[in-house]
């Protein structure tokens, strides 16, 4: 398993963290349970499964509801 | 293609808000034109994020506003779609702006963080890394003025370094070789090669930025609420707007609910505060661990202080002294020089208070125990001790002697007298000093409502009830074990207060724990971050109530941003069904202008200072 911290530009609208969430969400191989939209650091923690995604499948559904990613870490547990 | 019209917001923004006032200063025949064009530009960025929504099954506002925006036009009320996307659109620029402000404070601090590192290659030269490339073990080179990159230890070299942004403590420390280094510190003057110890988030600003990130986020069981509650919020509203369109066939009411019905003040109105509020500890050396802790603090009827040594300075030192008889500088010589045998902690007290003296060679040195030494120097007996001491060598007090003796005695001080061939020479009272300004400190804290003031120390009951005499503490419990301490907090808990305890971390675990609030005095060290609910920096007493007033206010904030929110809808919905003027660009208006100041009323958190 791995950890994820995505940098996002900066979040400023409400309903956003709720669309975020769900997307994050909707991808295959991440612990759902683990997931965090911290929306005043624009951050994203969410754990997952390094054998069935990879970071790019998160980063591509955060950017698919709008949100531009700025960089991501990815650390092993 | 949708980045793009996203990536061109406030160009859009500014273009319809061109549009309408062509529209309303010309009343030419183009004004309907210029409205319809407002509308269907501004409507765009909207309906994408509305569409983005939908996708992953969220009825966010952006769906409202669209549906709304669409169904005005459909009955070709142009005016009101221009200026409900012209306002929907420039109030999101105007929260974007307004947040940036009230998390600005939080930003400076982790825009601190180090980004780049010159490493020691293979080859042995040094070239800039990125910060994430160091690891452990790394040899670093650090040239003056710029950041530490990571927690280490100094090879080679020296200098001055700036440590503010970990222990808020501005005057420059040396290190030389073997000292430690901080990451996020800053090398002043010289030029060091260190040892790479802990990189990233492990280090003590990594962790210090981490905690104040994960504060400013957390939530407490009431915004926990307000998000659930959200979630369904939205979707009742357009359920709400569908049922009334189907009943009175009315689009334009239909459509009214919609815009009205948007929640955005209550979902941002306490992050907000939560941020504008940690923001302003971090930048004056309070950390405070998120959003429940400051209303648990806020409610804080009674503090308790671990030991005396938090309110004084910790340190024993002569506090008065009086001197008998001539040639006071040859007694002070000998006692020192006798004094220097001993390693007791009033013989350190009475050497700093002696200073730089004559020393002469002692000789027969015989230490007594439960009263102090007696030694030769020359053809001179000394003897320095206590009074017992002084009856077994039976030196004579003069009735000005004892009346001295009993006045020391009584404000609270350990006594050295030193006697020259049986002759007493001087006496010294040794004490803790209070830490300055404490006692006004204190004050501030019971302004604030702080109704008990307690003091658990291991000393003598003595000297416990001294210094709680001297601060107008409310309670003083000496000789008490760190189990009994937890012991007691437990008990005046059941009697239903509310409990802050300030130690130092070391080994008070238990109780800091057990508290409703467990605040560290810490210089941003370990245990003390892991264990409190909220840290003082660089363990500065004066904080305290400051920290107290801001999560009062803070706490204060948070409820005055969930009335005006709540409020808004209401007063929105009720006019709708009471009053003629209400539609949907006055309701868009109210609700913009309801989340600017929920997120205005937030960033005066930011100026806050405890008043004097």
């Amino acid at each position: 398993m791995r950890k994820a911290v995505i940098q996002l530009e900066t979040l400023s609208c409400p309903s956003c963290m709720q669309k975020i969430e769900n997307a994050v969400k909707g991808v295959n191989g991440v612990h759902q349970g683990s997931l965090k939209v911290l929306f005043n650091a624009s951050k994203v923690k969410v754990d997952f499964d390094s054998e069935t995604i990879a970071i790019n499948d998160i980063e591509k559904a955060i950017e698919d509801v709008g949100y531009p990613v700025i960089k991501s870490k990815v650390k092993l547990d | 293609m949708q980045r793009y019209i996203l990536s061109k917001k406030n160009s859009i923004t500014l273009i319809s808000a061109i549009l309408i006032a062509l529209a309303f200063f010309g009343r030419f025949s183009i004004d309907n034109w210029a409205l319809i064009i407002a509308s269907i530009l501004g409507v765009a960025p909207i309906g994408i994020q509305a569409y983005q929504a939908l996708k992953v099954k969220v009825v966010s506002i952006d769906v409202l506003v669209t549906i709304a925006v669409i169904g005005a036009v459909l009955i070709q009320n142009y005016e009101e779609s221009a200026i409900v996307t012209f306002l929907f659109l420039f109030g999101s620029y105007l929260e974007q702006r307004t947040l940036n402000k009230t998390r600005s404070a939080i930003k400076e601090l982790t825009e601190l963080a180090p980004e780049s590192a010159l490493k020691q290659m293979e080859n042995g030269e040094y070239e800039e890394v990125d910060v994430d490339d160091v690891e452990e073990g790394d040899i670093l080179l650090v040239k003056t003025g710029a950041k530490v990159p990571v927690d280490g230890t100094v090879l080679i070299g020296e200098g001055h370094i700036n440590e503010a942004s970990i222990t808020g403590e501005s005057v420059p420390v040396r290190k030389k070789v073997d000292s430690e280094v901080f990451a996020g510190t800053i090398l002043e003057n010289g030029t060091i090669q260190i040892r790479s110890d802990r990189v990233g988030e492990d280090t003590t600003f990594g962790r210090i930025i981490e905690l104040v990130e994960e504060a400013q986020d957390s939530k407490s069981e009431a915004e926990r609420f307000i998000d659930r509650f959200s979630k369904f919020y939205t979707p009742a509203v357009l359920v709400l707007g569908i049922i009334v369109w189907l009943f009175s066939k009315d689009i334009e009411l239909a459509i009214t609910i919609l815009v009205l019905g948007c929640p955005g003040a209550l979902v941002i109105g306490v992050p907000v505060s939560n941020v504008a509020g940690i923001g302003n500890g971090a930048r004056n050396g309070v950390l405070l661990k998120g959003s429940e802790v400051i209303n648990d603090f806020s409610r804080v009827d009674t503090i308790v202080f671990d030991k005396t040594g938090t309110l004084t300075i910790g340190n024993p030192e002569v506090a008065e002294k009086e001197f008998y008889g001539n040639n006071p500088e040859d007694v002070l010589g000998y006692l020192a020089s006798v004094e220097r045998e001993s390693d007791h902690p009033l013989a350190k007290a009475v050497l700093q208070n002696i200073g730089e003296t004559t020393l002469s060679t002692v000789e027969e040195t015989e230490v007594i125990k439960g009263g102090g030494i007696v030694a030769k120097i020359g053809v001179h007996r000394i003897a320095v001790g206590n009074v017992a001491l002084m009856e077994k060598e039976n030196v004579k007090l003069s009735e000005k002697a004892k009346k001295d003796i009993v006045r020391f005695e009584k404000n609270g001080n350990s006594l050295v007298l030193a006697a020259v061939d049986g002759e007493l020479k001087v006496l010294m009272g040794i004490r803790d000093q209070i830490r300055p300004g404490v006692k006004k400190d204190l004050q501030k804290l019971k302004l604030l409502g702080v109704k008990n003031l307690i003091v658990l120390s291991g000393d003598n009951q003595g000297t416990v009830d001294l210094v709680a005499r001297e601060l107008e503490l409310t309670e003083a419990h000496g000789h008490m074990l760190p189990e009994e301490k937890s012991a007691y907090i437990e008990q005046i808990q059941a009697k239903g207060q509310t409990i802050a305890f300030v130690g130092d971390g070391v080994n008070d675990s238990p109780s800091l724990a057990l508290a409703n609030i467990g605040i560290a005095m810490g210089s941003g060290t370990d245990v003390a971050i892991e264990t409190s609910d909220v840290v003082l920096m660089n363990s500065d007493f004066s904080r305290l109530p400051h920290a107290l007033g801001l999560t009062k206010s803070t706490s204060r904030n948070m409820k005055q941003n969930i009335t005006i929110a709540v409020g808004v809808v209401l007063v929105l919905l009720a006019s709708l069904l009471f009053s003629e003027w209400m539609n949907m660009s006055i309701g868009m208006l109210v609700h913009e202008a309801s989340i600017l100041m929920v997120i205005l009323n937030g960033m005066r958190l930011l100026r806050y200072r405890l008043r004097e």
